[in-house]
């Protein structure tokens, strides 16, 4: 032992003069700025410089009060009710003769109500420290020196120690992936506790670290690790690994976050970063947003009343009492001879009759402290919590197939529930249930499936035409008898499918194009060993639509490993599958500002592909002039999908020459390995000198399902004097079909569009005069906002709906114009907002909370969502597919839109009327 | 994983435990709130015919109410002023503080119709806060109650002890400012008993006075406020002080004195000698003397059914408005355009 102990002293000392030598090195890196200054050294927590910069140790403590604050913290919460403190004052005075009644029967109910509010604090409390304490005692393998892993609890892992996670555990902080056990060092992850989504994700660590594949290999492990400041941004991550003397750049990718989860991926190696309260989930934790209701707020101002009014009653009470005091004595003379006025204390004095009515006034505010419904928070807290458990109970609001419950996560705002005035609603996850299925294409100017979306059904019922493609469903369905129907995938087109592509005019294209389908995406192949069946583990649903579809139409991606793609394809010379892999040399990732995404892979051939697929708009203006050609075809047929409520892609490639892929490439990794802020620009601006002269394929549609029973739901919320408002990011015209098919907007509907998108200002952007261009849309706006208006009052038996663009919506929110808007959308029976950003949708729930002063309730399901939830009255999350945040912010989930029925309809209806009779 | 744990749930072919896995919600009638309810829907015609009910049962019940109170008969007889000597009245307090004027004072009193026994004397005083604060609390019900407590004289300021500090029984300015007034009667030249007994409650007499208590040092201060008492009766026997006891809670208020148990006939003539002792000249009280028979509703009070027969009237008024409005202009019952929304929208 005490060996042992010298032994470790002296490693300290050791370890302290390498440690020094690095922050030499400190000093000249241009690291370590505000904001970029963690550091942590690898495999070395104990050395003098790690202890001194103090991070916290890994106990996480998730508790709101401690033992010793518990008390004085929790009494501060509740004498924050000014019923309470009134409550106290008079208990106070109880205890003075003053008190017209024993001190007992003041303090007591006092101290039940707030013992039994207290009580539940400390028992939620409890439970908090007790889980806390199930986490902070987890075990970990932890590098003790000498190559020997050792169990340890999470709590006592310090920044900078080597953790070894294994199969199916969770990881216990914040750790930088240094090597797995597979031989290219990837890892897959899932991050359902971080957001919710269930597919794996892959992780990779540096190449430098990946031969660190055994314990042994850590015995002499030195690395210092330098990156950002602990911040609660789950999806991006800036560092760097000084590693024998070498400076290698770190991304998300190598990051493994606190409570996610080890998959697939038999161990791993990593250091520890973030710590405790500093990793990015515990930094990403927040407090559900305390909301008031509208009841509550107004049981505030009758107890203002009620307090007023015992103030005034006792006040004129001890006028008189005072009057009458001061008479009691008169010229010596006893009036009122039974009370012995000559003979008492100063409460009666009547020669100091002034402060006997001023003493007197404290009693009768004692006396009259039955006017203050101190039980009413207390029976108002009960009835609530009950009326939660009635709606967290109710059957018909549980979703079986994802086994999820309605969850009412704040048990204040239930009677809110029956008062919404006004629906903000996001479109995707929300009204439709963001799984995607590959439906239609078009390659190379013809355009393939035959298939017919919801949409076009809602349409052809609108126009009251019989279904023209009636016989296509039947023959669809017919198929689907012979073959299991494949999730995700409902393209029939017999010219394509079963390799009949290869007798198409442009087969070569058509090759390319599902080629591009089953090599340009994220996704991980996952095979199943029993059936040989291979299902995907795809980032967005769209993406697993599109490998999906090319796998079902010979184009099966079957592997990936850190630089290979392998498929089986079909050869179309000699017609038989052959594998080929394609060796992955970059890619450039998909954001919601570049709107596409590319890869560049060189085939077996040595020739060098871009592929790439994104929205039109940005696309169409990337083609190169050759590259054109069905340029017009493809347009026509993108608007007709969108006309059919189908998201559209374009797809695109290009082949690139050595030289020009060998500048790209050094740019590109400058980019990615420079680690300050603006490294996401870089690297952007790399992307984008490559991603030119794309020669056009073709475009794909996949339709965007809408959940059960919307139509129904938004039907009966529109009978019951609801509006309905969707923002969503989509285009305009697939959020009228969208809105069209969901019943929002009906035909007999007068449509008023505000659009941007007129010739004049189209004319004005080329020009590129920003001043003029503003000034110009701004005018247009308000321009056709007051048409609107005139429309609106001009006409009144008719119902209109207002469609609006995320351009437009730009200016209508400015200060000066966003009167006028709301104006006029509240006269509008329903509202598009399409291409909407969630800062523009939080605005948005913003000015109709606060412009109409009526209740809001926003739907979401994403975290583009969160704001609006937040911002509205009433925030509902839908616990769908596409993460966890926007029910982290919620203030109910449920599973499903259309559950929003029951629960505005019934449940809010119950609330209300029960609280209010109660009150 | 869900996949997994449904798959090794059924794989162990037990549907139970993989029902309990699930989050779905325990099914009760009362979570799903699928218990019988009642909820009576206002129509027109329940309305009406609960107003029509009302008033038929209110009416006749007012109407008898106020019969009753009509036959009681109640003479009521003020006599603080008259009772003071021509010579002193404007000094009516010098009057009642000298104890060597004599108090004795004559009434005679006209029975304007025939009074059934018991007739019921009560004092009547005006002005008198027996509901004061200060007086109510000045009592020890313990003292009262208890004769090993006679010493207990907390809460009874300022008459707890008398000036050299002995504890006084019944202690307290209730006790302390007992009326003292009292009455006889004659009907010509027989003196009409006025029984005293039994005028207070059975409870107060067996549980709140003790009948070991006996009173001490009672009125012996240098202020002497009402009534002395037998000093050789218990508490519980002196009736007078317990109805004084219980506190009235208006400043204008009615005790009993006593029963006279013989009837009176309608003209006779009833001379009442009374002793006007009792000082509500400082305080401009009144006194009065007033004998009531009772019916079944007790004394003379026209409130209760005139409020009956008001309640009733205005339930006949408004199942007639009611019914009126519903002949003239029937509404649909639970028709939705009526809904204020609805209504903006249709009648803008």
């Amino acid at each position: 032992m005490a060996g042992g102990r010298r032994k470790k002293n002296f490693l300290r000392k050791l370890y302290s003069f390498s440690c020094g030598k690095a922050s030499l090195d400190e000093d000249h890196s241009q690291i370590g700025g505000p904001g970029f200054s963690r550091i942590a050294f690898a495999n070395d927590p104990d050395c003098f410089e790690a202890t001194n910069l103090g991070y916290p140790a890994n106990y996480v403590s998730t508790t709101k009060y401690s033992l010793a604050t518990f008390f004085p913290k929790a009494l501060f919460e509740q004498f924050r009710r000014v019923a309470n403190i009134y409550f106290l004052v008079t208990g106070c005075l109880s205890f003075t003769p003053l008190a017209p009644y024993s001190a007992v029967s003041a303090i007591l109910p006092l101290i039940i109500v707030i013992g039994v509010t207290m009580a539940k604090e400390a028992v939620e409390d409890w439970r908090r420290y007790q889980q806390d304490n199930e986490m902070n005692n987890r075990k970990v393998k932890v590098h003790r020196g000498d190559a020997t892993f050792d169990d340890t609890e999470w709590k006592n892992l310090r920044v900078g120690d080597v953790v070894k996670v294994e199969k199916d555990n969770f990881f216990p902080a914040d750790l930088l992936l240094l090597s797995s056990s597979y031989e290219d060092a990837i890892c897959y992850v899932e991050t359902m506790n971080l957001d919710g989504e269930t597919n794996l994700k892959l992780k990779q660590s540096l190449e430098v670290t990946s031969n660190l594949q055994d314990d042994s290999n850590f015995r002499h492990f030195k690395a210092v690790v330098r990156c950002e400041d602990p911040n609660a941004n789950l999806y991006t991550f800036v560092g760097s690994l000084e590693y024998q003397d070498q400076q290698y750049p770190l991304s998300p990718q190598q990051l493994l976050l606190r409570d996610s989860k080890l998959r697939n991926t038999d161990y791993v190696y990593g250091v520890v970063i973030f710590t405790g309260h500093d990793t990015k989930v515990m930094q990403n934790a927040t407090n559900p947003p305390s909301k008031r209701s509208k009841i509550e707020r107004k049981m505030d101002k009758i107890i203002y009343f009620l307090l007023f009014s015992l103030v005034l009653i006792s006040t004129v009470g001890s006028i008189f009492f005072g009057i009458a005091t001061d008479d009691d004595i008169e010229n010596h003379r006893m009036k009122r001879w039974y009370l012995r006025p000559d003979d008492t204390t100063i409460f009666y004095k009547p020669s100091e009759a002034a402060v006997a009515a001023l003493l007197h006034f404290l009693t009768a505010m004692m006396l009259y402290s039955y006017f203050i419904p101190i039980s009413l928070y207390v029976s108002i807290e009960i009835v609530k919590v009950l009326q939660t458990i009635f709606i967290n109970n109710d059957h018909e609001m549980y979703h079986e197939e994802s086994d999820k419950p309605a969850h009412a996560r704040t048990s204040n705002l239930n009677e809110e529930l029956g008062q919404v005035d006004t629906i903000l609603s996001d479109k995707t996850g929300t009204l439709t249930c963001n799984s995607m299925e590959f439906i239609k294409c078009s390659i190379a100017g013809t355009a393939y499936g035959l298939g017919v979306t919801e949409v076009e059904k809602a349409m052809a019922r609108r126009k009251g035409s019989p279904l023209l493609y009636e016989p296509d469903v039947e023959e669809e369905g017919h198929r689907d008898n012979n073959k299991p129907a494949v999730k995700g995938f409902n393209f029939t087109d017999n010219r394509v499918m079963n390799g009949n592509w290869v007798n198409e005019p442009h087969a070569d294209i058509i090759q390319k194009f599902f080629r591009l389908l089953a090599i340009c995406h994220t996704a991980i192949p996952e095979t199943d060993d029993e059936s040989g069946k291979i299902s995907y583990e795809a980032e967005s649903p769209d993406e697993a639509a599109f490998v999906i579809a090319a796998s079902e139409l010979g184009f099966q991606f079957y592997q990936r490993t850190q630089t290979n793609i392998s498929i089986h394809e079909l050869d179309p010379l000699s017609g038989k599958t052959v594998e080929r892999s394609y060796r992955l040399l970059n890619i450039l990732e998909f954001n919601s500002t570049r709107k596409r995404m590319s890869v560049i892979v060189r085939d077996e051939e040595g020739k060098l592909l871009l592929l790439s697929k994104g929205a039109d708009n940005v696309m169409f203006e990337r083609l190169a002039k050759d590259g054109r050609k069905f340029e017009d075809k493809t347009k026509e047929h993108m608007h007709n999908y969108a006309d059919a409520g189908l998201r559209t892609l374009v797809l695109a490639y290009r082949e690139l020459d050595e030289d020009e892929y060998a500048v790209f490439n050094e740019k590109f990794t400058e980019a990615k390995n420079s680690v300050s802020a603006d490294r996401d620009e870089k690297v952007e601006e790399a992307a984008d000198s490559i991603e030119r002269d794309l020669i056009l394929l073709g475009a794909t549609a996949v339709e965007d399902k809408l959940q059960n029973g919307v139509p129904e739901c938004i039907d009966k919320l529109a009978q019951a004097g609801i509006k309905i408002w969707v923002l969503t990011g989509d285009k305009m015209e697939t959020a009228i079909n969208i809105g069209f098919a969901c019943s929002l907007l009906r035909q007999g509907m007068k449509q008023i569009i505000i659009t941007l998108e007129s010739p004049e200002i189209k004319l004005l952007e080329k020009d590129g005069n920003k001043d003029a261009i503003f000034k110009a849309s701004k005018e247009s706006v308000i321009h056709q906002i007051t048409e609107g208006r005139k429309m609106t009052s001009s006409s009144d038996s008719q119902s209109f709906a207002l469609i609006i663009d995320g351009k437009s919506l730009a200016y209508a929110l400015e200060d000066n114009v966003k009167n006028l808007f709301l104006q006029l959308a509240v006269t509008c029976a329903s509202v598009i907002c399409c291409r909407s950003s969630p800062k523009q949708k939080a605005l948005v729930t913003r000015l109709v909370k606060e412009g109409t002063g009526k209740v809001t309730l926003g739907i979401g399901d994403g975290a583009n969502d969160v704001g609006m939830l937040q911002e509205a009255d009433i925030g509902i999350g839908i616990s769908g597919v596409e993460g966890m945040q926007a029910v982290m912010s919620s203030d109910v989930a449920i599973a499903q839109f259309r559950f929003l029925e029951r629960l505005l309809l019934v449940h809010g209806h119950w609330c209300y009327r029960r609280i209010a009779s109660m009150v | 994983m869900n996949n997994n744990g449904a798959g090794s749930s059924s794989g162990s072919g037990d549907a139970s435990p993989a029902r309990r896995n699930s989050k779905r919600p325990k099914y009760s009638r009362f979570t799903q709130q699928e218990l019988p309810a009642c909820k009576p829907i206002l129509t027109p015609q329940w309305v009406i015919s609960v107003f029509t009910l009302v008033g038929i049962i209110f009416v006749p019940i007012g109407v008898a109410a106020l019969l009753a109170s009509n036959d009681v008969v109640e003479i009521i007889d003020r006599y603080d002023a008259v009772c003071v000597p021509q010579n002193m009245t404007n000094d009516k307090v010098g009057y009642i503080q000298n104890d060597a004027i004599d108090k004795t004072c004559t009434r005679r009193i006209k029975v304007p119709k025939d009074m059934n026994q018991p007739i019921y004397v009560y004092y009547q005083l005006d002005n008198f806060y027996q509901n004061h604060r200060r007086y109510v609390k000045s009592r020890n019900d313990g003292q009262l109650r208890d004769r090993s407590k006679e010493n207990d004289t907390s809460g009874c300021d300022p008459e707890k002890t008398t000036s050299n500090g002995v504890p006084i029984v019944p202690c307290g300015l209730i006790a302390w400012s007992l009326f003292n007034d009292t009455y006889n009667f004659t009907r010509g030249n027989k003196a009409l008993t006025v029984n005293t007994t039994d005028i207070s409650w059975k409870s107060d007499r067996d549980h709140k006075f003790g009948d070991d208590v006996f009173p001490k040092n009672f009125q012996n201060g240098n202020l002497t406020g009402g009534k002395k008492l037998d000093p050789n009766k218990p508490l519980s026997q002196q009736e007078d002080l317990i109805v004084w006891m219980r506190t009235a809670a208006l400043p204008t208020f009615r005790k009993l004195y006593g029963r006279i148990e013989v009837d009176l006939k309608e003209n006779d003539t009833i001379t009442v000698t009374l002793k006007n002792y009792y000082n509500t000249y400082s305080f401009s009280g009144k006194k009065k003397l007033v004998l009531s028979t009772t019916s079944w509703l007790g004394g003379k009070n026209n409130f209760l059914g005139i409020a009956y027969l008001t309640v009733g009237g205005l339930c006949f008024f408004l199942a007639t408005t009611f019914t009126v409005v519903y002949l003239v202009k029937p509404r649909k019952l639970g028709d939705p355009s009526y809904l204020s929304w609805n209504r903006n929208t249709g009648g803008h």
